[in-house]
């Protein structure tokens, strides 16, 4: 790694940690319903909505309510971007003529965006219609990632509140987090990703003259468009030529810009943020990535804004860069070592200034290995998921620290809202450990630890593994699960683990060369999903309830004081630990055991 | 349950044409206001008024008068920009180094004087199949080979390319790298004035 690439780092989280304090004491105002830029301007809109929608936003619920309105809220969604899939042929705003979906994949997909996962077994501009993207799924990733937002505002109140069974009013978080934060930030980012060259059009897909005409063999088709087959039975080909490029366009820059800021990863084309015309610059690569990391890192100083104490909220967001940092710096050395299989056969893969060198298969020539390296951490890290480079060709450490950050739990930043109720129920275990150490009830923020929260943390803990494990195990036990693997030995155990990995955290980036479209692999990875997002939004609301209940514990000399760079590292070990005892098992079957395989036979 | 259903179904209802009618609508029009080349694919016109290209959407060469770009792993052809994606093999994937091997022979085949060792990102496929660029090292390797089928002197070659170089953008981010369909427009026309 040679300078440029430690600068482009520095800047980068130098970028992240200066612009996330603003943002942070910005989002603290519009949830406390303070005087903002924003609603003096769009108070008339938000009051509008609830008088519309029969809400009474001064009208706070129990925990029980406030769960209940987001299921319903969210089950509403899923069906809107089911339904818009199965019949988009019928629709407008479907230049390619572009087919329904199958029933499996659209439950995958509706799935996938309702739980901000945005796992993509489809390939966009070969599936979607631009109403499918626009209405669908552009919308839940708003909507998700609201409701994300919500449910953490909704657990820090537990903490702040007292004597109380009222955790909030989900439908004003909702609103609020979408008008005031996501929305604002989306539309200046998808204008800037313009003028970089991301495309946004209602137009059909273009077509260009080649400059050198393409011959290629095709299946052969007879008049009715079915396949030919030989007399083996085999699939006859025949030779054909192109002469055009068929350019594929769409209202892009809209969805890519909240695909980022929400955590939700879903790409408008199949190559993701690897697509020129979805991250056409370096520079829109920079912004793509900040805006991955940025409201996530943001909510930790909003939680210590609103808890009364900014420390607590350094000191989580200490924890999460230390350990983003650190994956960073095994990430990208292990890329630019490159490929030794390529070396003996005579390819120079050396840095340079005049070449990236290491690793660049299924990478992009414009980023080259610092800049994949780094997003592969950050959107793993982040439960985003979307790609500016194709893990699956990953070397195998490479790919592995991107599928660990993913079974942590998605709490190293995490996804908008998720990610810091995941790491604040890390934190509970954490005090809760040291409270066994030092014989004293663990407190946390003036709150008592009881049983009712440890087995909540437990079970929110519990969860993602039984998923990530248990559904591997079912995959590579079946023929279906293992029918869809491309890459021979240990590789395509990875791509299995990987698969469930993301689904069971909602991260939503795969080892792609994974065939997940199929019926099996639509409706597995759609159970996890749907199962890793309430499963533990649930039980996260209950411990808010239990919280808010609780009266406050001033601080006494037994109190573990939880602003420390003491706590930060036990918080970092309680995280490491859970995570490295559960998955070192079924990362040595796949990325270490091909590791030693790499450089035992190059 | 049912007392959500009303508030949850209007609410989903204004939030969908809010973010998913309102907010494109009003991206769409200040990107075809604001930047309408860029919006509308970075297109490129030959001096007819048609369309040959896109400056961010690579195209496949073959032939040793043109530089070659990225191999491209996206089907049914090289550079299908309606199917864009990677190749997806692991690096211990033997089909992986069968791959390269063979595009490594490919550029030898008409080049056999050159016997530098094949920058990276000229045998690798890239991640979205489309990839436009190379490294300024993969089109020095290519030198040579165009001046010869061209029979131009390698100056004038040398000297597109570096015009066509591009450098990191703001000297910081990114990687320096060549635009391959630029760099063989630029090649093509030096060829129409060089043959008046």
């Amino acid at each position: 790694m040679n300078e440029t690439g430690f600068l482009q780092i520095f800047i980068y989280l130098l970028a992240l940690l200066l612009l996330s304090k603003p943002l942070g004491a910005y989002m603290a105002r519009v949830y406390q319903d303070e005087s903002i830029v924003a609603n003096t301007w769009f108070a008339v809109i938000e009051r509008g909505l609830y008088r519309l929608c029969g809400i009474q936003a001064e009208q706070d619920m129990r925990w029980q309510q406030y769960a209940g309105a987001l299921l319903v809220f969210n089950l509403l969604g899923l069906l809107v971007v089911y339904a818009l899939q199965t019949c988009q042929d019928l629709l407008p705003l479907n230049p390619q003529a572009l087919p329904a979906i199958s029933t499996d994949s659209a439950l995958n997909t509706a799935i996938s965006f309702a739980t901000n996962t945005n796992w993509q077994g489809y390939a966009g501009e070969a599936s979607m219609s631009y109403l499918t993207q626009m209405l669908g799924l552009t919308v839940q990733n708003f909507l998700s990632a609201a409701s994300g937002m919500a449910v953490l505002v909704a657990l820090i109140r537990g903490f702040s509140r007292r004597n109380t069974n009222s955790i909030g009013n989900f439908w004003v978080d909702m609103t609020r987090s979408t008008l005031y934060i996501l929305l604002p930030l989306s539309l200046l980012l998808a204008v800037v990703l313009v003028g970089q060259g991301v495309v946004q059009t209602f137009d059909r897909y273009a077509t260009v003259k080649l400059q050198e005409p393409q011959t290629y063999s095709a299946p052969a088709l007879d008049a009715d468009g079915h396949a030919v087959l030989d007399a083996q039975g085999q699939p006859l080909t025949q030779t054909q030529q192109s002469q055009e490029q068929t350019l594929a366009l769409g209202p892009a820059a809209s969805q890519i810009a909240i695909k980022q800021l929400g955590t939700n990863g879903g790409g408008f084309f199949n190559a993701n943020s690897a697509h020129p015309y979805e991250n056409p610059t370096p520079l829109s690569n920079f912004l793509e990535m900040l805006a991955i990391l940025l409201i996530p890192a943001a909510l930790c100083h909003t939680f210590g804004f609103l808890v009364g104490d900014s420390r607590q909220g350094w000191t989580l967001l200490a924890a999460m860069t230390l350990v983003f940092v650190a994956l960073i710096f095994v990430t990208v050395p292990a890329e630019q070592h490159g490929n030794p299989a390529l070396t003996s056969l005579g390819v120079d893969q050396a840095a340079s200034n005049q070449q990236p060198g290491g690793n660049m298969e299924g990478k992009e020539a414009r980023l080259g290995i610092v800049n994949s390296a780094l997003w592969a951490v950050a959107t793993t890290a982040a439960s985003n998921g979307s790609v500016n480079a194709m893990h699956d060709s990953f070397t195998p450490i490479g790919g592995m620290i991107p599928m660990w950050l993913i079974q942590l739990g998605e709490v190293i930043f995490g996804g908008v809202g998720s990610g810091l109720y995941g790491m604040l129920v890390f934190a509970l275990v954490a005090v809760f450990i040291a409270g066994l150490m030092i014989g004293r009830t663990p407190e946390y923020l003036g709150k008592k630890i009881e049983a009712f929260e440890m087995q909540m943390a437990a079970v929110i803990i519990l969860i993602p593994p039984l998923l990530v494990l248990g559904g591997t195990a079912l995959a590579v036990m079946t023929e279906a699960g293992k029918a869809s693997i491309l890459n021979p030995g240990a590789h395509g155990f990875s791509e299995v683990l990987y698969a469930l990995s993301s689904a069971g955290n909602n991260n939503g980036s795969a080892f792609a060369g994974l065939s997940a479209n199929v019926p099996f692999y639509n409706y597995l990875l759609g159970l996890a999903m749907l199962v890793s997002r309430y499963g533990l939004m649930i039980p996260v609301l209950a411990i808010a309830g239990s919280l808010a209940a609780k009266k406050h514990v001033p601080v006494g000399p037994g109190t573990l004081p939880t602003h420390t760079p003491l706590f930060a590292v036990l918080l970092i070990i309680t995280v490491l630990m859970v995570g490295a005892l559960t998955f070192v098992p079924a990362l040595a079957l796949g990325p270490i055991v091909e590791q030693l395989h790499m450089h035992a036979h190059p | 349950m049912t007392s959500y259903f009303r508030p949850a179904a209007t609410l989903l209802l204004l939030m969908t044409l809010l973010t998913g009618g309102l907010y494109p609508a009003l991206v769409t029009l200040l990107a075809q206001s604001i930047f309408p080349a860029q919006a509308n694919g970075s297109l490129i016109q030959d001096k007819q008024g048609q369309a040959i290209g896109s400056a961010l959407i690579g195209q496949s060469f073959s032939q040793a008068r043109y530089f070659w770009g990225r191999p491209s792993a996206t089907a049914p052809y090289p550079y299908n920009a309606a199917a864009s994606g990677g190749s997806n093999l692991g690096p211990t994937n033997p089909a992986l180094s069968d791959a390269v091997a063979q595009r490594i022979q490919a550029l030898q085949q008409l080049d056999p004087d050159n016997h530098a060792q094949v920058p990276v990102d000229l045998v690798t496929a890239s991640a979205s199949g489309l990839d436009p660029h190379i490294s300024i090292a993969a089109a020095h390797y290519q030198i040579k080979r165009v001046a010869k089928a061209r029979k131009l002197p390698e100056s004038v070659v040398i000297a597109l390319v570096e015009s066509h170089s591009e450098p990191r953008q703001w000297r910081v981010f990114g990687e320096p790298r060549v635009n391959v369909l630029g760099l063989n427009l630029a090649l093509d026309a030096a060829a129409q004035t060089a043959q008046p």
